[in-house]
C-alpha cells in the first residue's frame, strides 16, 4: 500500500513541478504546492492514467490533498 | 502626437544561425546558412525534408520548469524572445509605468504543434484525455500573455496573425500605438514554430515549398534561376520599442529609430501574390508617404524574397514600380531569407530587426546562393557577400497568404 502513496508523490511532482521534499501526505495542491485550477485537472489525469481507475468530476472535486488522492486512489484501483 | 518619435532599444533574436544579436549577426554578415535536414519528426515521406531548425535552443534556458508543458514550442520562442529583447532594453517596471508598457507578440499558425499531438490524443484515447493546457498552450495571443504576466506589462496587449506579414505588422501596430501616445514602450515582433507533419505536409502540397534536398545550404536561392520554393524555418524576432524621449533620458543603446509604417492587400489569391507587384508596390509606397520621405531616399531593402519563383520576381517589379527603373537599379537589396530560411510570422520580425543592425553597423547583409541570376530580376541584390555601406533609410518588406502586406521604414539613428 505505501507504493499507492509513493507512486502519487511522483506523480505530484511531475506534474507540479515542485521538489519532492515539499510534498508530504498533508500538503495542499493549491494552498502548499502552488497548483492552479487546469494543473489540478492535468493532476487528475495523470492519477488515472497510472492508476488505470477514472476520477468523476465530482470525486476530483474532493481530492484537494496527497492523502485524499492516495486514499481515493486506495479505494478505487486494484493495481 | 505626431512629434512622438520612436526608436528600437531591445532586440531579441532567436534563429537557425543561433541566439542572440552576436552569433546571428555573425553568421549574417559571413553568408552562413542555418538550413539543414529536418530532424523534428522522421520527414521521409514528404517532399520537402530540409529546414531551418533552431538546433541551439533548449526550453529550459527559458521557460520555468513548471511552465514548459503549458505552451507549444512556438511560445518558448517566443518567450526566450522577448527575454532577450528586454534585458537587452533594461528597462525597470514600476507601479508607476506598468500601464504604460505593452505587448504585440504574433504568430503566423501558431500552435500546430500542439494541435496535431492533440488531435492524434482524441482520435486514439478519447476527449477525456486532451490536455487542460491545450487550449493555452496554442493561442497564438498567449505569447504576449506570458510575457506580460512575467514582467508585470499592463499596457495595451494584442497579438497579429497575417501570416508571414505577422511580425511586421506587428512592429507597424505597436509603433503607431506608442505614436498614439497609448503607451510608451511595446515589446513587439513574431515568434513560429511549425516545422511539424502537418505544416511542412501542408506547405508541400501548396507547392510552396523547395524540393532541393540533396543541398540543404543551397536550396534558399532569391532571384537565382535555381529558385523553388521556399525553406521553412523557426524562430523568434521581438524588439523594444519606446519613445524617444524615453530612451534619451534612460541613456539607453538606441538601434534605429522606426519612421514609417505601411499595409496593402492584394484582393487577388489566397496564397499567389499579385504577379505584376501592384500590392507590394502600393505597401512600400504607403510606407515611405508615412516616413514623410521620397522613394529616392531610400538605400536598403530588405526584401521579403522567400525564393519562390513568382514572389521573388513579383518583388522586383514592385520595386521598379514603387521607386521607379531609375532609382530601383540603385537601391541595395538583400533576402536574408537565404541564410535563416522562412521564418513565416517570425521573418517581418527578425527581418526588421536585420534592417535596424544593417543601419547601425553600417554593413548589409547579403543574398546567398546567387550564383546564377535570374534575368527577369536584375537588381543589386547584394550578391553572396556582405557589403560595408552606411545607410540612412531602409525598408523592411513582409507579404503574407491572403494577399497581406507589410512594409517598414526605419532610419539610422546617430
Amino acid at each position: 500500500m505505501s507504493n499507492i502513496a509513493e507512486r502519487v508523490k511522483k506523480i505530484v511532482v511531475e506534474q507540479l513541478g515542485v521538489e519532492a521534499s515539499q510534498v508530504t501526505e498533508e500538503s495542499n495542491f493549491v494552498e502548499d504546492l502552488g497548483a492552479d485550477s487546469l494543473d489540478t485537472v492535468e493532476l487528475v489525469m495523470a492519477l488515472e492514467e497510472e492508476f488505470g481507475c477514472e476520477i468523476s468530476d465530482d470525486a476530483a472535486e474532493k481530492i484537494v490533498t496527497v492523502k485524499q488522492a492516495i486514499e481515493f486512489i486506495k479505494k478505487n484501483s486494484d493495481s | 502626437m505626431d512629434d512622438r518619435r520612436v526608436v528600437i532599444t531591445g532586440i531579441g533574436l532567436v534563429t537557425p544561425l543561433g541566439m542572440g544579436i552576436k552569433p546571428v549577426w555573425e553568421g549574417l554578415t559571413s553568408g552562413r546558412s542555418g538550413i539543414g535536414p529536418i530532424t523534428r519528426f522522421n520527414p521521409e515521406e514528404y517532399a520537402c525534408r530540409i529546414a531551418g531548425e533552431c538546433r541551439d535552443f533548449q526550453p529550459e534556458d527559458w521557460v520555468d520548469k513548471k511552465e514548459i508543458k503549458k505552451m507549444d514550442l512556438f511560445m518558448h520562442f517566443g518567450v526566450a524572445g522577448a527575454h532577450l529583447a528586454w534585458q537587452d532594453a533594461g528597462i525597470t517596471v514600476t507601479e508607476e509605468n506598468a500601464h504604460r508598457i505593452g505587448v504585440i507578440i504574433g504568430s503566423g499558425i501558431g500552435g500546430l504543434t500542439a494541435i496535431q499531438n492533440q488531435a492524434f490524443t482524441l482520435k486514439e484515447r478519447g476527449p477525456r484525455r486532451i490536455s487542460p493546457f491545450f487550449i493555452p498552450m496554442s493561442l497564438i495571443n498567449l505569447i504576449s500573455g506570458h510575457v506580460a504576466i512575467r514582467y508585470g506589462l499592463k499596457g495595451p496587449n494584442h497579438a497579429v496573425v497575417t501570416a508571414c506579414a505577422t511580425g511586421a505588422h506587428a512592429i507597424g501596430d505597436a509603433m503607431r500605438i506608442i505614436k498614439r501616445g497609448e503607451a510608451d514602450v511595446m515589446l513587439a515582433g513574431g515568434a513560429e514554430a511549425a516545422i511539424c507533419e502537418l505544416a511542412v505536409g501542408g506547405f508541400a502540397a501548396a507547392k510552396a515549398l523547395t524540393s532541393r534536398n540533396e543541398d540543404p545550404t543551397a536550396a534558399s536561392r532569391p532571384w537565382d534561376q535555381g529558385r523553388d520554393g521556399f525553406v521553412m524555418a523557426e524562430g523568434a524576432g521581438i524588439v523594444v520599442m519606446e519613445t524617444l524621449e524615453s530612451a534619451q533620458k534612460r541613456g539607453a543603446n538606441i538601434y534605429a529609430e522606426v519612421v514609417g509604417y505601411g499595409m496593402s492587400g492584394d484582393a487577388y489569391h489566397i496564397t499567389a501574390p499579385q504577379p505584376d507587384g501592384d500590392g507590394a508596390a502600393r505597401c512600400m509606397l504607403a510606407a515611405i508617404n508615412d516616413a514623410k520621405i521620397n522613394p529616392e531616399q531610400v538605400d536598403y531593402v530588405n526584401a521579403h524574397g522567400t525564393s519562390t519563383p513568382i514572389g521573388d520576381h513579383m518583388e522586383t517589379l514592385a520595386v521598379k514600380r514603387a521607386f521607379g527603373q531609375e532609382h530601383a537599379k540603385k537601391l541595395m537589396i538583400s533576402s536574408t531569407k537565404s541564410m535563416t530560411g522562412h521564418l513565416l510570422g517570425a521573418a517581418g520580425g527578425v527581418e526588421a530587426i536585420f534592417t535596424a543592425l544593417a543601419l547601425h553597423s553600417g554593413v548589409l547583409p547579403p543574398t546567398i546562393n546567387l550564383t546564377d541570376p535570374d534575368p527577369a530580376c536584375d537588381l543589386d541584390y547584394v550578391p553572396n557577400t556582405a557589403r560595408e555601406v552606411q545607410t540612412t533609410y531602409a525598408l523592411s518588406n513582409s507579404f503574407g497568404f491572403g494577399g497581406t502586406n507589410a512594409t517598414l521604414v526605419l532610419k539610422r539613428f546617430h
